[in-house]
């Protein structure tokens, strides 16, 4: 019952718009959530530690589950279907593997002595990623709604099935491009 | 009520037969059968995805907030202007919270906090953000844009029904045997985060929060809605230079809500962080009864940068839409096109963007740095030129006008003054050095009460009275209206005039009582005078909530669909529209909505090409 895709002269399609709108929102959360960080950090009594490692495997992976989404999206409109169900398969285990990289990523801050309340600089890094992991499980349940129609439904390019894709992979590439900006922010702080 | 197609060759109304000869055809009624998903009454009227019955359902629940929050100032107004009075008569109501000694029933000081606290949050967010923005941004957006409903009928429904789960949280603190909230509405820590800090601090704080959250939900999913369908769903020729001030106004309100609430709920985030797990970002070394606690570090300042980060831009949330509506009404009441139209728009736009960056002034005794200070001043007097220039403009819309002085037109009028009275105290505690001394008096109260609390509600009112008939079809009685707007008006200025003497005498504010303190004493009387105000102003309002129910069955029947003879495109709907708002086709624009008065005739409707010879130039 949507009354959105009932006008046809919209250049950008109304929900693609609000997803990009929300996506703003978001982004307001986490600059928010950078400011406190800057100006707590300006205050001193501040412990600097070294981001563990794990944290760069994890922007590997969330890199590369953009790549194989994009692709998965291309070989959707090619009509192979194959290789557009495996990969979103794959974009969805590369979403559970960047999760399961997180967790790590914050047992190796425990263990270097950062743990969640030992100093404001640490608790900053736990609270901030464990917000962008939130908003990730979001973008899996996206995910999963995806390949639950790819393995299902016969394959058929559908302008309703494409802006459904569309909408996902936009999701999915800010959810990457903000963990980008978070490790870079961490990490140049 | 249910829609119906228009069947050819049935058209009779003029209007109608504009709109088929030249509106735009986007086959809605083809596609929407006899609206099978609200025909029954809970689809219908529960959970509607219709934006007329979301508005209305914003409206009530917010009418409702509105008499919970105005006893609540009843009754602490009571303890204010009679602190010696017996109040054990409230006990059957207030239970445990009025202790009775000797007879003499007290109000628990404790509790003075928390109805302060939960007035100031009822009244700032769930009547003046979420039943003001909420109805008004939901009612017009479709029928003034020409679309169908909003881009996202089913995120729309549950931004109601967010707001809805909100207040229920909200409502059952009340009941918690250690109180609601008590820590003020803006939940500065350390009283907010810590559980033990005080009685209201523990359950009351932590259903506080939640309700907050959910309550963030709601308006995000409504301001994304509202965008979208601003920047998207415009009927064919409504070009955003052919808006109504209205839709301006719901619009930049939108934005504002989805740039600050997100650093709202960060603010609360990090706080959770503390109460719950231990972190210390706002907390540092604190001792409670003697004892250390384990919090290291961290700084309560922090968290006021982030409140005000949102609460700023919050007081403008508030306001823009009451600006917005005061603007359409006083223009379709005085007969004249609103005074400099792109004047007005391009100052809701300046508003919009230097709310961001003028929070610190509510900080200027937190510690700031004090040529910090100065920079905020600077973009705090600055708002003051275009709040200026719509007041200018909204007087010279008025100005030789041939105005109706209608309920509704009283309460727009209403508006502008208030919003010259509490304005000008504005600039007063924008500068840092007035605000040392008058900061946290009663000065501060009298302020943003009548700028942003009276005028807000003033553009509610007006806002009510102009669209009833839009609404239910029918009209609310004009004389309890006009009985209504006097009593109001006149209570208000009774209510918040003398707060300013007792605040520049230095009359701390958040006080349970002043008859302990010699400097204050004189003000016993004065105090008195304020409760008595209040109290019958409240009473006028019910006037207006019996006008208002009594009016949606038995007032009287609007029988033209433009009754306000105005030129916006809801006027060109049935009575009573169904889902779709029109039968046929969707009305295409060929003008702005402000040609009034002009070639001679009274309006020309936006649904009315341009005529031979006629310049669209206003």
């Amino acid at each position: 019952m949507s009354v959105a895709i009932q006008n046809y002269r919209n250049r950008i399609h109304p929900k693609k718009f609000a997803l990009w709108i929300a996506c703003a929102s978001m982004g307001m959360l986490f600059a928010a959530f950078s400011s406190a960080y800057v100006v707590r950090h300006a205050a001193g009594n501040w412990l600097e530690f070294r981001l563990p490692d794990i944290f760069w495997y994890s922007t590997g992976i969330i890199i590369l589950s953009s790549i194989t989404l994009q692709a998965s999206y291309h070989f959707f409109t090619k009509e192979n279907t194959f290789l557009y169900r495996s990969l979103l398969l794959i974009t969805f285990l590369l979403g559970l593997g960047f999760l399961v990289s997180q967790y790590q990523g914050w047992q190796a801050m425990k263990a270097i002595g950062v743990e969640l309340t030992t100093n404001p600089s640490g608790s900053f890094v736990y609270v901030i990623s464990a917000m962008h992991a939130a908003h990730l499980l979001g973008g899996l349940g996206a995910l999963l709604v995806a390949v639950i129609h790819a393995l299902m439904l016969p394959h058929r390019v559908t302008p309703a099935r494409k802006l459904r894709f569309e909408l996902t992979y936009n999701f999915w590439h800010f959810l990457g491009i903000l963990w980008i900006y978070l490790i870079l922010f961490f990490t140049n702080q | 009520m249910a829609s119906v197609a228009i069947k050819p060759g049935t058209i009779t109304d003029p209007d109608d037969l504009i709109i088929e000869e030249l509106g735009y055809d986007d086959h809605f009624h083809e596609h929407h059968h006899g609206d099978k998903y609200q025909s029954g009454f809970i689809g219908k009227y529960i959970f509607s995805m219709d934006h007329k019955i979301i508005a209305k359902q914003f409206l009530i629940t917010g009418m409702f907030w509105a008499v919970i929050g105005a006893l609540m100032s009843l009754v602490f107004r009571l303890q204010l202007g009679f602190p010696e009075e017996n109040m054990a008569w409230l006990k059957p109501v207030l239970g445990q919270w009025i202790t009775v000694a000797d007879g003499v029933g007290r109000l628990d000081p404790q509790f003075y906090y928390a109805l302060v606290t939960m007035h100031g949050t009822i009244l700032v967010f769930f009547v003046l953000t979420a039943g003001l923005s909420g109805t008004f941004s939901n009612l017009l957006i479709p029928l003034q844009l020409g679309a169908r409903d909003m881009a996202s009928p089913m995120l729309n429904m549950l931004s109601y029904w967010f707001f809805f789960l909100s207040g229920l949280i909200m409502f059952f603190s009340l009941f918690l045997s250690t109180g609601p909230f008590s820590g003020g509405w803006t939940a500065y820590p350390p009283l907010s985060a810590l559980p033990q800090a005080s009685t209201g601090s523990g359950a009351g704080m932590t259903m506080w929060t939640m309700s907050l959250v959910f309550f963030v939900v709601s308006v995000l999913l409504g301001g994304i809605n509202y965008i979208t369908t601003v920047l998207n769903l415009r009927t064919k020729g409504m070009s955003l230079w052919r808006m109504p001030l209205t839709i301006w106004a719901f619009f930049v309100t939108a934005i504002l809500g989805l740039l600050s609430f997100p650093v709202l709920v960060s603010a609360f985030l990090l706080m959770i962080c503390d109460r719950e797990l231990g972190t210390s970002f706002y907390l540092s070394e604190i001792f409670i009864g003697g004892e250390a606690l384990d919090y290291v570090g961290g700084s309560p300042i922090l968290y006021q940068h982030l409140f005000w980060f949102l609460g700023h831009p919050e007081v403008y949330i508030i306001i823009l839409p009451a600006m917005g509506l005061v603007s359409e009404v006083l223009a379709v009441h005085a007969r004249k096109p609103i005074f400099g139209y792109k004047a007005m728009v391009y100052s809701i736009l300046a508003i919009g963007f230097l709310s961001f960056i003028v929070w610190a002034h509510h900080m200027f005794m937190s510690g700031v740095n004090p040529f910090i200070s100065n920079f905020f001043v600077l973009f705090t007097l600055i708002i003051a030129v275009p709040s200026a220039v719509k007041v200018f403009n909204w007087i010279t819309t008025l100005y030789g006008g041939n105005i109706r002085f209608t309920a509704a037109c009283l309460f727009g009028i209403g508006f502008v003054s208030l919003f010259i009275s509490g304005g000008l105290t504005g600039i007063f505690l924008g500068n840092s050095a007035i605000d040392i001394q008058m900061h946290d008096t009663y000065f501060v109260v009298a302020h943003f009460h009548i700028v942003m609390g009276v005028a807000a509600f003033f553009g509610m009112f007006a806002g009510i009275y102009n669209w009833f008939p839009k609404m239910y079809g029918r009209f609310m009685n004009e004389t309890l209206g006009k009985i209504h707007f006097w009593g109001t008006m006149i209570g208000a200025y009774a209510i918040f005039w003398p707060m300013h003497y007792l605040g520049m005498a230095g009359v701390p504010r958040r006080y349970y009582r002043f008859d302990t303190f010699d400097s204050f004493s004189h003000f016993a009387d004065m105090n008195m005078f304020i409760t008595i105000a209040a109290i019958l102003t409240f009473g006028v309002q019910v006037i207006f909530i019996i006008n208002f129910f009594h009016s949606i069955w038995r007032g009287k029947k609007v029988t033209t669909k433009n009754p306000w003879k105005a030129n916006t495109l809801e006027w060109t709907t049935p009575i009573n529209a169904g889902h779709g708002n029109w039968p046929g086709k969707i009305p295409s624009v060929h003008r702005w909505s402000y040609d009034y008065g002009k070639d001679g005739k009274e309006y020309i409707p936006q649904h009315i090409p341009i005529q031979e010879g006629e310049s669209e130039e206003h």
